[in-house]
């Protein structure tokens, strides 16, 4: 079919349930949290998010909440698990990091893209900034399973804030820490020590979450190196099911340039395709 | 338990119950189909729809606000030829009633869409989306002046011929609704949908700069609804025989019984979807169960019923 008459569907796997929260641990400035959520965990792929209520019944706060799926994990009888890795930034996210065990939640999931996996063996570089590191873990899994190598790369702006548990670095080659002030790993900005490290392992493909900024930073430096970019972008959701346009990027699609929405062509999207200068973008889609 | 019947009408066309989907809050009624079955509801009304395709705004596009949003997406959309291919099979296909929305640049863009709408099949209704900005009257907004909101509407009226019910959607942002709405009238249109979103702005205290990319943008949400009932009670009351379709922060049965006893023959259901994909069906199971406990047993005999002297 035309390109242009493709149905773009949401991902056909989401549902809507009320998910019952089994752990909520602080790890440093995060709450590991656990959610009971039914066969829905056996559809998740890596890179795929969730959408969550907050505030509860009366809240004035409206709309949903993203976030990037740390792990699922399918239990047969007893059910399956999706776990998230959430920073209190707002009133919504600390309203549901403050939930006890026990709780219930209103949850879509699991939705948006998944990253790609090489058909063939490749070397492969994970890099996360901040809680971006999240979905990266099981990426690294799968992409270990498929006899890719994995090397893995976070970086946030102080040591606490990277997020890297123990039992996600079993499937990795080599893990390399930065920040920005020195206090873990490497001292500086992540993206200073990528060049270095694609060298030193010949990376092939480059798999990215974090900051915008972030991503647009990795993005020059895949294309300097001509590899192949996959990032999960963070856009400002109101909906996460596709409905309300407010999620866009502006993307190449053959020779034009579109404002495609990330929570159904994304959040995965190839990161060369993705007009990431600013005033570009203004350009592109106002001519 | 007595029964309820539940359908409406706008003008010609009947509607098996009143709670419809809002203009710019369900796309091409795809993404909510994976919650439930689009025939369900009482119709499906699609974002708004111009001549060619359209990127929209820069982001960011929204921003949270107290019990509402702003939203500045630019009328983003396919453009009718891909909408008529693509779009308007799948509805039908799917059982929907479908209202299509459109919205113009200029006076003769509405009569081109109505003209490219008068034949097609499995429409119920054209909502004209008159709160766009006019490119040929320095962006002054249509829907705000009643000779130029009435000018689009008579571009569609001359266009569209016959059959197919005009509505045209009015902006809650002028001194007088009554006076817009009595312009559309007398342009000769069947029923009115009200109301659209209300100008507002965000300022982000980190950039210091305004937060969306649009600068401004439309206010949705319950924030809104006491004006939504104020507007479709003032028009209701001036012209009680034209059917609104009502909107403006819906978010359970309770708030679309305000609006229907306000006046409206229908409601819409918009940023409510956007927390709770499913929305629309509660609100209309809730809505039914509220009229039965209020002793009704035909919807129709409740819409306005605010207006009736008290005993
Ligand atoms: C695909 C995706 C994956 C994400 N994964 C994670 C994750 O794994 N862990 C995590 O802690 N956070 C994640 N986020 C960010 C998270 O959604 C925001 O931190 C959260 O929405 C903030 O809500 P709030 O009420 O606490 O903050 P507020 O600032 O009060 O939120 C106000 C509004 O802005 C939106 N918003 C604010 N910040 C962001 C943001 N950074 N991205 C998108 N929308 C935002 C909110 O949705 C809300 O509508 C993800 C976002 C996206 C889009
Ligand atoms: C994201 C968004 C997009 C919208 N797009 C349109 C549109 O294309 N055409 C239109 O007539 N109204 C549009 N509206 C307005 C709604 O149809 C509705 O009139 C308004 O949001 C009030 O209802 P609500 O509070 O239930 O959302 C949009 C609203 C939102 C929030
Ligand atoms: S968040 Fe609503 S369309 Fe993507």
């Amino acid at each position: 079919m035309d390109e242009k008459l493709n149905q773009l569907k949401i991902n056909k796997n989401a549902k809507q349930i009320k998910a019952e929260i089994i752990s909520n641990k602080k790890v440093g400035p995060y709450h590991h949290m656990v959610f009971a959520v039914g066969d829905i965990a056996l559809s998740v792929r890596p890179g795929n998010f969730v959408a969550i209520s907050v505030g509860g019944e009366n809240s004035a706060s409206i709309l949903r909440r993203a976030f990037a799926i740390y792990r699922a994990i399918d239990k047969g009888l007893l059910g399956g698990t999706v776990e998230l890795v959430v920073a209190p930034h707002g009133s919504g996210s600390k309203w549901l990091c403050s939930l006890n065990v026990g709780d219930f939640v209103d949850l879509i999931g699991p939705l948006g893209t998944a990253f790609g996996i090489p058909t063939t063996p490749a070397n492969t570089m994970l890099i996360g900034g901040g809680y971006g590191s999240a979905p990266l873990f099981a990426l690294a899994e799968l992409l270990k399973n498929r006899g890719c190598r994995v090397d893995m790369v976070l970086g946030a702006s102080t040591a606490s804030k990277i997020y890297a548990p123990l039992e996600g670095k079993r499937s990795v080659s080599s893990l390399t820490l930065s920040t920005d002030d020195g206090t873990a790993g490497v001292h500086g900005q992540i993206t200073e020590s990528i060049p270095r490290l694609i060298r030193e392992f010949n990376t092939e493909v480059i798999y990215s979450c974090g900051p915008m900024s972030m991503l647009s930073s990795i993005n020059k430096i895949a294309q300097d190196f001509d590899l192949v970019h996959q990032c999960s972008v963070e856009e400002s959701m109101a909906c996460g099911i596709g409905v309300c346009m407010t999620c866009v990027v502006p993307v190449r699609v053959e020779d034009e340039i579109k404002m495609l929405r990330t929570c159904i062509d994304g959040p995965v999207m190839d990161g060369a395709k993705i007009i990431w200068d600013k005033e570009s973008a203004i350009e592109a889609i106002t001519k | 338990m007595s029964t309820l019947d539940f359908s409406t009408k706008i003008a010609s066309k009947r509607f098996s119950n009143p709670i419809f989907t809002a203009s710019g809050c369900a796309s091409s009624g795809q993404e909510l189909s994976q919650f439930f079955q689009l025939s369900e509801i009482g119709a499906v009304v699609t974002k708004s729809i111009m001549t060619k395709a359209r990127n929209g705004r820069i982001t960011p596009r929204m921003a949270e606000t107290p019990s509402g949003m702003l939203n500045s997406i630019g009328l983003q959309g396919p453009g009718i030829d891909v909408f008529l291919e693509r779009d308007i099979p799948w509805l039908v296909e799917n059982n929907a009633k479908v209202i299509v929305s459109i919205a113009g640049e200029n006076v003769d863009e509405y009569g081109v869409l109505a003209r490219r709408l008068r034949s097609v099949q499995g429409i119920s209704a054209i909502e004209v989306n008159i709160s766009c900005p006019n490119v040929e009257n320095r962006g002054q907004v249509f829907a705000c002046h009643p000779d130029t909101a009435s000018a689009a509407i008579e571009s569609v009226r001359r266009n569209i011929g016959g059959e197919l019910p005009i509505i045209a959607k009015l902006s809650p942002d002028v001194t007088d609704i009554v006076e817009i709405a009595r312009s559309v009238i007398n342009a000769g249109v069947d029923g009115l949908a009200l109301i659209n979103t209300l100008l507002g702005m965000v300022i982000d205290l980190n950039t210091m700069q305004p937060k969306l990319g649009g600068k401004t943008g439309g206010l949705s949400g319950p924030a809104i609804r006491p004006v939504a009932v104020r507007a479709i009670y003032q028009v209701h009351q001036m012209f009680p025989n034209t059917p609104i379709v009502g909107m403006g922060g819906v978010s359970n049965g309770r708030d679309a019984l305000e609006l229907v006893l306000a006046g409206a023959s229908a409601v819409s259901v918009g940023t409510a979807t956007f927390g709770d994909p499913t929305a629309v069906i509660k609100i209309r199971d809730e809505l039914q169960m509220l009229l039965l406990e209020r002793g009704f047993n035909d919807f129709r005999d409740a819409i306005g019923f605010a207006h009736r002297a008290s005993s």
